[in-house]
């Protein structure tokens, strides 16, 4: 187990250090520009497998509070000129306290009425900003990136290195609540809400804690996003097209470890990328949704359950 | 019987429990009280509100009026984890096993969440504690089978091995021998006889009698959510009311 910690971290750092060397030596903006995209995609899918995944209540609200990371951050550079670090660190507040309102209001609903609710909260605060002036409203507003921070010779570049920073904190985070207590009281609510009650599992805590973190980090993987493409407008932070996205992403790695949705948004984030070079952005929509149905009747425990499947007795080796 | 003197304080004490669905009253102002180290038996035909009541008590249903008390706590506006937390346990009458678990993780969770941390320290203590109480259901062998392999019989033992592991002074065992073979009921029957006693109470829910007869020191009949009978086995048994509510009239 101790181990199993020490190889995580070793892996992580290599990754770091990866993304690190990559913004040093690689000249082109466009890796990095579609990099930043696939790495945020894998932070979102994380975020949500801890609600989605471990407690099995399916949020189609991923673009709701990713939205709300982009107009924390617009609001914010708006108001007062804030950081980078600041924006995001007040997307994660912002995220976390909606995930605990969101998931007090709507929590007590099970199966497809949760789901149902978490796409009317999407609505409901897209037409709040829409109407919302100082954010620009629905014509959306221009932002001007602040000089790049050496050791940067990009603003691109260092948004790509802290994504993934991101990436790594989620994950870790994801991980630890598979590996706690927290992640046990959750499969248990996924396979039975009543027995994990009265067995003890205080189901309605756990869910709504799983809210929160998973919300705080999907607004802190869309705080960056308005300075990625400094600009922001309503219909394309809100667009449901992430929520959709993201789901299909956690599925198909699958959605009981913390590495299928890494998985998943690598396969599907780098699909899109090339789809969207060389067909056009368009045809991602079909693919997703043609690799969803595929996935959902031929493999419904993802990536991950497949490749469990034909390993075995291997099972769950690689926590 | 150790401790069934009826002054002393009841250990469940249900007063005026009254539950409606719609216009349909299922539970009509039930009180009775349950003696610590009772074996109860709750009869009734379908449809009287046996599992109701198990759902009051374990705080699955609200109620509208009536309180139920336990070691003289109100549980009434507590929810199911805390009630289950202060000692009240139930098995369901259709099994609801944790199906991605095995059936040690099964009785983990309940081992994890519902008993008193300094109780069991460490992990491996608490896997000591799930394996004894797999080892007394004669689950043992099935500890690290995934829940889903098990038969009928041995998914009642688990669902009653879970709620042990919840270390409960009441333990609700709703049904436990429905749809078994002559002699499961018998094994399920010696195993919960076996765990009756000093330190748990029993309410056990049967429709087969000759398994209520036996194990029951107490019986209690409802009917259309109102008790018609309670008293001894033989009694109630002898009821005309019972009689008729299970034959017919």
């Amino acid at each position: 187990m101790n181990s199993n910690s020490v190889a995580f971290w070793i892996g992580a750092a290599l990754f770091l250090v990866v993304i690190g060397v990559m913004t040093q030596v690689i000249g082109n903006e466009y890796p990095f520009f579609a990099g930043y995209v696939i790495l945020q995609f894998i932070v979102l899918a994380v975020a949500w497998t801890i609600l989605g995944g471990y407690a099995g209540y399916v949020n189609f609200g991923t673009s709701a509070f990713f939205g709300v990371g982009v107009y924390t951050a617009v609001f914010l550079v708006k108001a007062m000129g804030a950081p980078l670090l600041v924006q995001i660190a007040a997307a994660a507040a912002v995220g976390a306290l909606l995930g605990f309102a969101v998931g007090l209001l709507t929590l007590r609903m099970q199966g497809i009425f949760f789901s149902i609710a978490t796409i009317a909260l999407t609505i409901v605060i897209e037409t709040t900003v829409t109407n919302w002036r100082f954010v620009g409203g629905a014509a959306g507003i221009q932002l001007q990136r602040p000089p790049v921070m050496p050791p940067f010779h990009s603003y691109v570049q260092m948004l790509f290195f802290v994504q993934a920073l991101l990436v790594v904190l989620a994950v870790a985070i994801a991980r630890y609540v598979q590996r706690s207590w927290i992640g046990r009281g959750l499969q248990a609510l996924r396979d039975d809400e009543l027995a994990a009650e009265c067995s003890g599992v205080p189901t309605l805590r756990l869910k709504v804690l799983a809210c929160v973190i998973s919300g705080a980090l999907m607004c802190a993987a869309g705080a960056p996003a308005a300075m990625y493409l400094q600009y922001a407008d309503p219909s394309s932070a809100f667009n449901l097209n992430y929520s959709v996205t993201v789901l299909a992403m956690s599925l198909i790695g699958g959605t009981a470890h913390w590495a299928g949705p890494i998985v998943g948004a690598i396969l599907l984030g780098v699909t899109q990328q090339l789809l969207a070079v060389t067909i056009s952005s368009e045809v991602n929509v079909l693919v997703l949704g043609v690799m969803l149905v595929l996935f959902v009747v031929a493999a419904p425990e993802g990536l991950l359950g497949l490749a469990r499947r034909i390993a075995g007795t291997r099972a769950g080796g690689e926590a | 019987m150790t401790s069934a003197s009826g002054s002393e304080q009841p250990l469940l004490r249900i007063d005026g429990l009254t539950k409606r669905f719609g216009g349909f009253t299922a539970l009509d102002n039930v009180s009775v009280d349950i003696r610590p180290g009772e074996r109860f038996g709750l009869i009734g035909p379908n449809g009287s509100g046996k599992t109701t009541l198990i759902n009051c008590i374990s705080g699955a249903f609200r109620t509208e009026t009536g309180t139920v008390v336990f070691r003289g706590e109100d549980m009434t506006p507590l929810p199911p984890h805390i009630r289950t937390r202060r000692g009240i346990a139930r098995s369901f009458q259709i099994p609801r096993p944790f199906r991605s678990m095995t059936v040690v993780e099964n009785l983990m969770v309940a081992l994890d969440f519902a008993t008193a941390a300094d109780d069991f320290a460490s992990a491996a203590h608490r896997r000591d504690a799930a394996m004894s109480i797999l080892t007394r259901m004669g689950l043992e062998s099935k500890a690290n089978v995934s829940a889903t392999k098990l038969s009928q019989v041995e998914l009642r033992k688990m669902e009653l091995a879970r709620a042990m592991a919840t270390h409960p002074k009441l333990l609700i065992s709703d049904e436990a021998m429905a749809g078994l073979s002559h002699s499961e009921v018998d094994e399920v029957l010696d195993l919960l006889m076996g765990l009756a006693g000093q330190h748990i109470t029993v309410i056990m829910i049967e429709h087969i009698m000759q398994a209520v007869m036996r194990f029951s020191d107490r019986v209690m009949c409802l009917d259309a959510g109102r008790i018609i009978a309670i008293g001894a086995p033989t009694e109630v048994m002898a009821n005309q009311r019972v009689q008729e509510a299970y034959l017919g009239t």
